[in-house]
């Protein structure tokens, strides 16, 4: 969970080592893709565990609250997206315009939105197997056309549209605006206020799934 | 045409009611899981749950627990509604599977738990040296608990159950696949926890058990077919075990026990024919009853 993101980011600066200014442009995106989908995998085979195994079932009949569950999982996972960024910025040497936090706020962003997908995926699949199917299924167009293959505004009127209603855009886009500039700009603030949004949306509908 | 209603009371020492069910009705889709239970379970007993797999034993438990949506009926424990925020710390839970974390150890999960429960400081670790000793787990403690075996690993699930001192302990199916030496020291401690003022409702689908609880519960395709102690129960069929007296409630007809499985553990609930008729809704404590059966 710590160490294997690092060794990403490492891979992908040597991939770009040759390329100039590529990495600068692409690292920092990869901070709003790779939490969604890693704390989406964790996150959804977990919760599919204690719903199958039994215990989700027993804390529900322990003295806490379904939203108690929902918090301890998402304190957890933005701990641990916090920890694994502070490793991959730090000794990478990733130049960044915008101050490094901004770049560790997208990153706990993602890894909610990721956490929030994976609980809610996990009431409708009925093993792990299936939980990992609905990757294909819902993570990655979203990671396809979210502009860090080709520019949004590149891309056909369709695809661009698709593109604007997945939250991870704003996660690459946000990103992206960390990277570009010195101080935190209105469509950083704006872009953070959608995932947020979108994150206690997809939270509360996968609370409520987590049925007595 | 024989009726099989009997009015006994039951001895005064067990008290107040524990668990109180009218008309309970549970429906899944278009499936009656069950329909019309009512029962009484007295305070300070073990009441065992029996039958068939596949009878609405577990569907019933949850009920009782709160975790079930029932359509229609209520479900009284310990004096409010089953699943209100004021019982969760005084009924404990043991599914059938043992639910605890498998990759933590013994005492990590009862930690766990405990911090769930809410308790703090030394009375957490109180509590977990407390059950460790309640189920005899000391020596494997810091054990993971993939490494146990299976009677261990349902040891550490009643332990996690036992955690909060519950006034209701509820287990499904705790012994059923245990070696019999596991079984009797399990039901030695729940003797213990039931002299201690715990009640206990216990379900299995080994009729054996039923020697070993004060009062029985009989289930049958989502019908409740007997409410009485294990005398009562064999003096009123005339039958010398509880399994042949089962076999006589569901087919009078028949003397011997039949060893053919009933129809209605393929899922099917029958329809409550109109003879089939509940004679004595425990209207009290201390009531018990039986339901009639049809087939003559």
């Amino acid at each position: 969970m710590l160490v294997i993101p690092c060794m990403l980011m490492v891979l992908l600066k040597l991939m770009f080592g040759h390329a100039g200014g590529s990495f600068d442009r692409v690292g920092p995106q990869v901070f709003g893709i790779f939490p969604v989908i890693v704390m989406y995998l964790v996150g959804s085979v977990s919760t599919l565990r204690e719903r199958t195994s039994g215990t989700a079932e027993r804390l529900l009949t322990l003295p806490m609250q379904r939203l108690d569950i929902v918090l301890g999982y998402c304190l957890a996972f933005t701990f641990l997206a916090l920890l694994s960024t502070l490793l991959a910025v730090g000794p990478l040497g990733l130049e960044i315009k915008g101050p490094a936090y901004l770049l560790m706020v997208v990153a706990m962003l993602g890894a909610l939105l990721g956490l929030a997908l994976g609980l809610l995926v996990s009431a409708f699949a009925r093993n792990e197997f299936q939980a990992v199917q609905f990757l294909p299924a819902g993570v990655l167009p979203q990671f396809l056309v979210c502009g860090l293959f080709v520019p949004r505004d590149e891309m056909h009127g369709s695809l661009a549209a698709q593109a604007k209603v997945m939250p991870m855009t704003y996660a690459v886009q946000a990103a992206g605006e960390a990277a570009r500039h010195t101080g935190v700009t209105g469509v950083f603030v704006r872009d953070a206020l959608l995932i947020l949004v979108c994150v206690v949306g997809v939270l509360v509908a996968s609370a409520a799934t987590l049925k007595r | 045409m024989k009726r099989d209603d009997i009015h006994t009371k039951r001895p005064a020492a067990f008290g107040p009611t524990a668990i109180n069910v009218y008309g309970l009705r549970v429906t899944l889709g278009n499936r009656a899981i069950f329909d019309d239970i009512s029962f009484t379970v007295p305070r300070g007993s073990i009441v065992g749950l029996l039958g068939p797999s596949g009878c609405g034993k577990t569907t019933l438990l949850r009920s009782v627990v709160g975790i079930q949506r029932s359509t229609a009926g209520h479900v009284q424990v310990l004096g409010h509604p089953a699943g209100s925020p004021a019982l969760s710390s005084r009924v404990g839970y043991v599914t059938q599977a043992p639910s605890v974390y498998a990759d933590l150890t013994v005492l990590e999960n009862l930690r766990y738990f405990s911090a769930a429960l809410g308790m703090r400081g030394w009375r957490r670790e109180d509590a977990v040296v407390r059950v460790v000793k309640e189920v005899d787990l000391a020596e494997y403690a810091d054990q993971p608990v993939a490494r146990l075996s299976g009677g261990q690993c349902s040891r550490v699930s009643l332990a996690v159950a036992l955690l909060g001192t519950p006034d209701l302990l509820v287990m499904d199916e705790p012994t059923v696949a245990l070696d019999p030496l596991v079984r009797r020291e399990l039901w030695s401690v729940f003797r213990r926890l039931a002299d201690e003022g715990t009640t206990l409702l216990v379900s299995s689908h080994v009729m054996d058990e039923a020697d070993r609880c004060d009062g029985l519960l009989l289930m049958r395709g989502g019908q409740l077919l007997a409410s009485c102690d294990r005398a009562e129960l064999l003096a009123h069929t005339g039958c010398d075990s509880v399994e042949s007296a089962f076999m006589r409630l569901v087919n009078p007809s028949q003397g011997a026990p039949a060893p053919t499985r009933p129809p209605v553990a393929a899922g099917l609930v029958p329809a409550p024919s109109p003879a089939s008729v509940l004679v004595d809704v425990p209207a009290d404590a201390h009531a018990s009853f039986f339901a009639q059966e049809a087939a003559r």
